[in-house]
């Protein structure tokens, strides 16, 4: 295998998915220095009630913020947060933001597991490297993982863990079982 | 830094961030990935007069290996918006773009190991 050499910097990325309001900015924000980052989003290729401007495309476009954190693991090598918008109308960005993608974090939220079930598919079907990140929220009633792995007709390979995501020990926990699996998958692909 | 008035959060739900691209959405730099290393390659430009204060804020800040989203956060504009100031300068020969392929073909096992590792010391 190639090594880059020791001067040219390392950029990995790694996904944050799930469903509205399950945690996604919590976590980036419990982990990583988050960032301010925008895109767009194109509402339609003609303008919409927008002067027309002679001989050049007119786009129109809201920005959108993303969720969007780095963490610095030494000069060099640089992990970047990425959280996926739950919104369907954002999924256009997901492609994007899963290319090259090191892994995913599905985060989920026993009160409404169905909602990461579009997170799981996008992944198992790209061949993303993912976990499933069971959000504990206060109230919720607790299940084991292999509950909720049976629930979420989840592969057996796929770790599932309890965390929360305010803490960031947590959230360290379920960044580093996400790597370990990532590496897991690519020494198998590799034997 | 202040983001010019047209930019501002509260200009509405349709705004033009392509204004400060003269219009443009596509560029040389469409299919730049999002952490695709860019560096300032040194070289003059032709005409300074050409070259807008955000892409000599790009070229201040690549002068380190830079990758696209920190290009974009740092300067506070939006990814497509970066894009096609870093296209101009690419067409210009003002930059150097490395793609994440090039950079590590698939991250190795040593790599990862070294981030497993960061993230525990963290
Ligand atoms: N009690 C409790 N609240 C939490 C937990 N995680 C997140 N929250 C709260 O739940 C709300 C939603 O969390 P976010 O991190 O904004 O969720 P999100 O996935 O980014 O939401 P969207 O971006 O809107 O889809 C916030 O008010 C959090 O403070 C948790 O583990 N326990
Ligand atoms: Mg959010």
């Amino acid at each position: 295998m190639a090594f880059a050499p020791s001067d040219e910097p390392v950029a990995l990325k790694i996904l944050v998915a799930g469903g509205f309001g399950v945690g996604k900015t919590t976590l980036v924000g419990a982990i990583s220095e988050i960032r301010p980052l925008r895109t767009e989003e194109v509402l339609s290729d003609r303008g919409v009630g927008v002067d027309d401007v002679g001989g050049v495309e007119a786009k129109t476009t809201t920005t959108v913020a993303m969720d969007f954190g780095r963490i610095t693991i030494r000069e060099g090598l640089v992990v970047y947060l990425f959280g996926t918008p739950g919104q369907e109308r954002f999924w256009f960005m997901w492609d994007e933001l899963s290319y090259g993608a090191l892994g995913a974090v599905v985060i989920a939220d026993t009160r409404r597991l169905t909602d990461c079930f579009p997170s799981i598919d996008y992944f198992e079907q790209r061949g993303t490297p993912f976990i499933v990140a069971v959000n504990c929220f206060d109230g919720a009633e607790r299940y084991e993982p292999d509950d909720v792995r049976i629930a979420l007709d989840l592969d057996p390979e796929v770790p599932v863990l309890l965390c929360d995501v305010r803490r960031r020990a947590s959230a360290k926990v379920v960044l580093i079982t996400l790597v370990e699996h990532a590496l897991k998958t690519l020494t198998a692909a590799q034997r | 830094m202040t983001p010019p008035e047209w930019l501002d959060d509260d200009a509405g739900p349709v705004v033009r961030p392509y204004a400060l691209t003269r219009g443009r959405a596509r560029s040389s730099a469409d299919d730049l990935d999002l952490i695709a290393m860019v560096t300032a390659s040194g070289n003059a430009p032709r005409d300074p007069a050409e070259i807008s204060p955000e892409q000599w804020r790009i070229l201040d800040i690549t002068a380190r290996a830079t990758s696209v989203v920190d290009i974009a956060s740092d300067l506070d504009l939006a990814i497509g918006v970066v894009r096609v100031l870093l296209g101009d300068l690419q067409d210009q020969g003002l930059i150097r773009v490395r793609p994440p392929a090039q950079v590590a073909p698939l991250p190795s096992e040593r790599i990862l190991k070294e981030v497993i590792n960061g993230l525990r010391a963290l």
